[in-house]
């Protein structure tokens, strides 16, 4: 009884000491990759529970030129905890487009599951998610980078701390895992009160700056979820850019499993 | 100060928000969706014609709209499709068509259909063999992708399982064909106004048909089951003193067929089979090959798509078959760009016949918001009078359509 005591006395001690040892490497020995990694799954955890959300988008394409075209849209998102998230996309113009849906399972390590919806034809076609690099209904967005954030889809390194649009940001350069992302790397601002991101950089396969994202016009949803009402895609080598304006966003309408499936892509308008 | 700027934004952005969900609420009401499309189109053969009944240039207009209404919160809906093209030169090829007229109920995990319809079913792209709902409108393409409005009642359960369908049809549509001016066509003209039918019901035979499709992992699978009027005419020669002419004989056919396709990386992998047993003859039918895409090629942002599909039928010697040892080689060149252009280059050889064959490009590209334009070319070549295709062997044609959205 009492050696057990003991034990256990000794025991506590020892996991202080462990604990304490613990909190020190934090503080002084982190690492960039591991402060990088802390930072990510904040920002992942922050935005956790919005469960799905409908929303109407406009996307203004323009030429290095600043001649414009539009396209509209509406998203339909799922959050999916112990996996990727879903999503629904369809399409209103241009016109001869119209109908077309877009239906997307992120998935963390594998690839992505995709099926597109031609309405001419009632056809529901699978296709490969490898064409991730292309470009999305022809704008400066890839398909990569319309798919929700996944913390397992990257490596971070912390790379500092800096101060843009007069807020205290993490700059952290990410690194895709899957080797058919079409860039090296991409270095986020992270607003370091709201962990959210203000700034993205895309580096293309040279290695070289290819664009940059902004997001803009941030608003807060139920308390919790912070979204860019703006934000913009500038192709540093072509002079082209596309910016994507939320006009109404909805969260947590009741949206299930089953408004995410090839029926439901059929049905979509 | 770039907060404070950014809150009055947001609250302007609230106001307008606010004023489209007023607009939005009070329309949805009477919500009714109005869409669809006019088409002129200009077809020029390179040839001189076979026949004294046909020209070398052909102009032809169509028009399609959809009006649509959802009710009981979307639950409901009912979906109204007509067409209509007016045609230059064939008589048969002016025609109308009610493509769709369907009342839609979705359930918890059911949807039921009621009315005229399409339907599609299969994953290839050269050939359509599982697909066997809806007739083909062959007069309005050569590649018999455009259908007629089927009348039907289907009920789909949803389950974790997959998709199951049952579909009851009790009315059979029959399928068109040029008329004497019209080409391409047959050397003889198909007697369209006189049909046989092998079910004493004729055309009001119930034919009745099932499917189950589901998604597992990287394949998508589909079986299904049709019996009823073959949607497949055998065009069977009348000759007597005063003319010949072709009627169109529908047997009654039980199919059986699967459908796969599978996505490996970059490539996708897709098969087609049916087993079909009619009164004339039992037979199967397969098709089978690949997609595969390399994106943004020469470091641009085209995708560049290769396609090869190999086709086969069990059946010998047949008017309307093509397809019995035959190879599909085609490029799709998809260019990214603001306008949606693509193109699309393929053909099809007769691997036992090598001089017959047949080539096809589409290409297609956005002039505005509302305007398209659309290239399609055609080309025959045989020297075997009993190949299919040596009846177009003289009617290769290129063909500009502009397109008119709203």
């Amino acid at each position: 009884m009492k050696i057990n005591q003991m034990h256990i006395r000794s025991l506590s001690i020892y996991l202080t000491l462990l604990f304490l040892c613990t909190i020190g490497k934090e503080g002084l020995a982190q690492t960039p990759q591991e402060k990088g990694l802390e930072i990510a799954k904040e920002r992942k955890l922050r935005d956790r529970g919005w469960e799905d959300s409908v929303a109407e988008l406009t996307m203004v394409l323009r030429n290095s030129q600043g001649q414009e075209t539009e396209r509209a849209m509406r998203l339909q998102g799922l959050e999916i905890l112990d996996g990727g998230d879903k999503s629904l996309t369809v399409f209103d113009e241009p016109k001869d487009v119209k109908g077309t849906a877009f239906l997307n399972f992120t998935h963390a390590r594998e690839p992505d599951e995709q099926w597109i919806y031609l309405p001419a034809l009632k056809r529901v076609k699978r296709i490969s998610s490898r064409n991730k690099s292309g470009p999305f209904m022809g704008s400066e967005f890839a398909y990569e980078d319309m798919t929700a954030f996944e913390v397992e889809k990257y490596t971070f390194k912390y790379l500092e701390d800096d101060t843009y649009k007069n807020r205290k940001m993490f700059v952290v350069e990410q690194t895709p895992i899957d080797e058919f992302s079409g860039y090296t790397k991409q270095i986020v601002w992270i607003d370091q009160e709201r962990y959210i991101p203000y700034k993205i950089e895309y580096y293309d396969k040279k290695d070289s700056l290819l664009k940059t994202l902004e997001l803009d016009e941030y608003e807060l949803y139920l308390d919790k979820y912070w979204r860019a009402m703006r934000t913009e895609m500038f192709n540093e080598q072509n002079g082209k850019s596309t910016e994507l304006i939320t006009h109404e966003i909805e969260f947590k309408t009741g949206l299930e499993d089953s408004d995410f499936d090839k029926n439901s892509l059929k049905r979509a308008r | 100060m770039t907060r404070i700027v950014s809150n009055g934004q947001g609250s302007s952005a609230a106001f307008a928000l606010l004023a489209l969900l007023c607009a939005g609420s009070s329309s949805a009401a009477s919500d009714i969706e109005i869409r669809g499309s006019a088409v002129i189109e200009q077809r020029y053969f390179l040839q001189d014609a076979l026949y004294d009944e046909q020209e070398r240039a052909n102009f032809s207009v169509y028009g399609e709209a959809e009006i649509y209404k959802a009710f009981n919160d979307g639950d409901d809906s009912i979906s109204f499709k007509p067409f209509y093209r007016i045609d230059q030169n064939d008589d048969e090829r002016t025609h109308g068509d009610i493509r769709e007229l369907i009342w839609l109920h979705v359930g918890d995990s059911w949807e039921m259909r009621t009315g005229i319809g399409k339907v599609f079913w299969g994953q290839t792209e050269s050939l359509h063999l599982v697909d066997v709902i809806n007739q083909t409108d062959s007069i309005e393409a050569i590649d018999g992708e455009d259908k007629l409005g089927q009348p039907m009642v289907n009920f789909s359960l949803i389950k974790d399982w997959g998709t199951t369908s049952i579909f009851v049809l009790p009315y059979f549509r029959e399928r068109t064909f040029a008329g004497i001016d019209g080409r391409p066509r047959f050397a003889l003209n198909v007697d369209t106004d006189n049909p046989i039918f092998e079910s004493s019901d004729e055309e009001k035979n119930v034919d009745w048909a099932a499917r189950w499709q589901h998604s597992i992992g990287i394949w998508e699978i589909g079986l299904s089951y049709f019996d009823g009027t073959s949607r497949e005419p055998i065009l069977v020669p009348e000759l007597d003193e005063e003319s010949a002419l072709l009627r169109p004989y529908y047997p009654q056919m039980q199919q059986a067929g699967i459908d796969l396709l599978a996505v490996m990386g970059s490539w996708l992998i897709k098969f087609e089979g049916i087993s079909r047993n009619t009164t004339a003859e039992d037979y199967s039918a397969l098709v089978g090959g690949f997609e595969y895409t390399t994106v943004g090629v020469f470091d641009s942002q085209f995708d560049l798509g290769w396609l090869m599909e190999y086709q086969y039928d069990g059946r010998d010697n047949t008017l309307l078959t093509p397809s019995q040892n035959d190879l599909m080689l085609g490029t799709r060149v998809v260019y990214n760009d603001i306008d949606g252009t693509e193109i699309l280059f393929g053909i099809i050889q007769d691997l036992d016949e090598s001089n017959s064959r047949s080539g096809f490009i589409e290409a297609s590209s956005r002039i505005s918001d509302s305007w398209k334009w659309r290239l399609d070319a055609w080309f025959f070549s045989s020297n075997s009078p009993e190949e299919p295709i040596y009846q177009y062997r003289r009617d290769d044609f290129v063909q500009l359509s502009m397109e008119f959205y709203f």
